[in-house]
């Protein structure tokens, strides 16, 4: 059995972004750039299923710049087998529907029987891209993953839902999206990290796949939201009740 | 005209507050607004939609693979359905969030996902990096799918007499089956709708400390109750009680964070609160640059406190 998994490059969690001035989008340069932590556990949940003898091969593919290649080689450190890079203008922007039609294509060449990725990236905080692919494969999908079992032509998955937990049972191929709590990504070793440099790493383009990746959504402008001041320091219990009685009058 | 099909959060039996708050969103676009109602035996539900202000007609499908929400059978009733209309509507919850993409990848059109304003009928405001920068993005296309964040929208009256029509979905897909659920029963508020939210986080250090010093608190005060990732990823607290960029967004008149640093993923989950408590034994804390009101106090003393004087003043 075969697992893709979509990993994207995006700014790191920890890294407060700035907006430029004048509306025209964020200040990315210098900025540091992470795997998106949703697609580590994506590829983590993906080697454990190899591990436990679940899988033959993991595919890891990653949509962007030339420097997605970087987050490739993390998948791949942490336990995928090969790359496809498909390579996009640097700054250009593509937008889930076009990702989600590559990754079909990939789908198509490659006839994967699970694709595993992130609920959401933390940049753009879409979270479609997943159904998106289940949508264009006509495959089912279990979003939002804090558990997957696999079992005879199908997998079990254990959703997180608003109002607590949910499972369901999925016929093969599907696709999955991770949530936070499906697994603790690994970091990888460093032998892991050389290995990762001789492993295969195929790049393509757009159009080798003849999708069209001009953006549907015109982004007018970005600015920054209006920031909270911080307020006032109480000195005890007494004095917060007080406050947010007569002061604030929430109570 | 425009017309604007609104999908329903609901469980069969009871309309979840999420639409009311899409159709407030919804409402913003202009047009003739229908809302649809997919489960099973959901009637009450429909009536429920029925009564909110501003539907022109509640279309209601019932059938067993309808039941639990599942996506490919929801947007296999959806697309056709969306010939109708220019826009399909819903809340981003869990199930609005699962369902959506789907039906517009199969539309070939871009979602816009959680907005938090209504520009014109194409054109929406919506938070990224974690609500650090706010995009204003507009839809050329012909159909548009959008999810609202309800945490920014009222919700709507419920003085309305919506005709209610019944739609008959295709045939079952089949491709995946409903296994079983595991939902948080619980007394208090909703998270995503209540007026006050008590949040912990790591500093609470257990669940048996969650019972014994927050409970009471939000007890006393009506109150949600809400966690960090850390709590919940330490097993303090249900999944389902996140808050943040990638658990639940609120925005309650009143907001307790009690042992929760303010990582900026969870402040992207709050920070749009009225008035933002905070209490935590580091003076340094990030959380205390949005907090309106700060106590640096350990908390193990300050709850059983807080407690009293809210018993004290007649809470
Ligand atoms: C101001 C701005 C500038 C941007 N600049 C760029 C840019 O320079 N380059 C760029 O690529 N994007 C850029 N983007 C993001 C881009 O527009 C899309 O948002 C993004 O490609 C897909 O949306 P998402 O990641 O939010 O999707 P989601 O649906 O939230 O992503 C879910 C999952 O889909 C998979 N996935 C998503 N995208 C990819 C990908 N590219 N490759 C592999 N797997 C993927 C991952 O597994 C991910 O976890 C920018 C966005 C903004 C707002
Ligand atoms: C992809 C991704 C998504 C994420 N999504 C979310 C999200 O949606 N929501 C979210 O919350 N986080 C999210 N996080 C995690 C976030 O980055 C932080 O790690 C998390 O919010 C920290 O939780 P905390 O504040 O409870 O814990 P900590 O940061 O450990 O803070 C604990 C606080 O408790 C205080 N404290 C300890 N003991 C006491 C005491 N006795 N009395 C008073 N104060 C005390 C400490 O001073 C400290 O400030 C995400 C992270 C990633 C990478």
């Amino acid at each position: 059995m075969k697992i893709l998994v979509p990993v994207k490059r995006v700014v790191d969690y920890n890294v407060k972004i700035r907006v430029r001035p004048g509306g025209s989008g964020i200040d990315l340069a210098n900025v540091k750039m992470s795997m998106n932590p949703f697609d580590e556990i994506a590829v983590e949940e993906a080697v454990r299923i190899k591990e436990k003898g679940g899988a033959s091969e993991i595919i890891a593919v990653s949509i962007g710049p030339a420097k997605a290649q970087e987050t490739i080689r993390t998948a791949l450190a942490i336990g995928a087998d090969r790359g496809i890079h498909i390579e996009t203008p640097d700054g250009a922007l593509v937008e889930p529907l076009a990702v989600a039609k590559l990754l079909k294509s990939v789908v198509d060449a490659e006839k994967p029987d699970l694709v595993i990725l992130g609920k959401q990236a933390i940049d753009d905080d879409c979270n479609q891209t997943g159904q998106m692919l289940a949508g264009l494969l006509g495959w089912p999908q279990g979003t939002f993953a804090s558990k997957v079992v696999l079992d005879e032509g199908s997998v079990h998955v254990t959703r997180e839902v608003d109002g607590g937990l949910e499972t369901l049972k999925l016929k093969m191929p599907a696709v999955v999206t991770t949530d936070l709590r499906l697994n603790e990504p690994r970091y990888p070793s460093l032998p892991n990290i050389m290995k990762a440099k001789k492993k295969p790493l195929e790049t393509k383009k757009p159009d080798d796949f003849g999708v069209d990746i001009t953006p549907r959504l015109k982004v007018q402008n970005i600015t920054e939201p209006a920031t909270r001041k911080a307020g006032v320091r109480v000195d005890s219990v007494a004095e917060l009740v007080e406050k947010l009685k007569t002061e604030a009058g929430v109570l | 005209m425009m017309t604007v099909l609104l999908l329903a959060e609901h469980t069969n039996d009871a309309l979840n507050p999420a639409t009311g708050k899409a159709l407030s969103a919804a409402r913003k676009l202009g047009g003739d607004i229908h809302v649809l109602v997919a489960g099973h035996n959901c009637r009450t539900a429909a009536e429920a939609a029925a009564q909110l202000s501003g539907v022109a007609k509640v279309l209601v499908a019932d059938a067993p693979q309808l039941a639990h929400g599942l996506a490919e059978e929801t947007a296999a009733l959806i697309v056709p359905l969306m010939a109708s209309y220019d826009t399909l509507v819903a809340p981003a919850t869990a199930s609005g969030k699962n369902v959506c993409p789907r039906v517009a990848a199969a539309l070939d059109v871009m979602q816009i996902s959680d907005i938090t304003n209504v520009v014109s009928a194409d054109t929406f405001e919506r938070p990224i990096y974690a609500g650090n920068a706010i995009q204003i993005v507009q839809s050329p296309e012909a159909k548009r799918v959008v999810t609202v964040r309800t945490s920014a929208f009222p919700s709507a009256a419920e003085d309305g007499s919506a005709s209610i029509e019944e739609t008959t979905p295709p045939p079952a897909v089949g491709l995946s089956s409903f296994e079983k659920a595991e939902l948080t029963t619980s007394d208090r508020p909703e998270l995503a709708s209540a007026r006050i939210v008590v949040s912990g986080g790591r500093g609470l250090q257990s669940s048996e400390n969650f019972k014994k010093f927050l409970e009471p608190v939000a007890d006393r005060l009506g109150a949600a109750l809400g966690a960090s990732r850390a709590a919940v990823d330490a097993g303090f607290v249900p999944n389902d009680m996140q808050v943040g960029q990638t658990g639940k967004v609120v925005a309650p008149e009143l907001y307790l964070a009690v042992g929760i640093s303010g990582a900026i993923q969870h402040l992207a989950g709050m920070k749009d609160s009225k008035v933002i408590v905070a209490i935590n034994k580091d003076g340094e804390a990030p959380i205390f640059q949005v907090a309106d009101y700060g106590l640096v106090a350990d908390l193990f003393q300050a709850l059983p406190e807080l407690e009293a004087e809210l018993k004290k003043a007649g809470h």
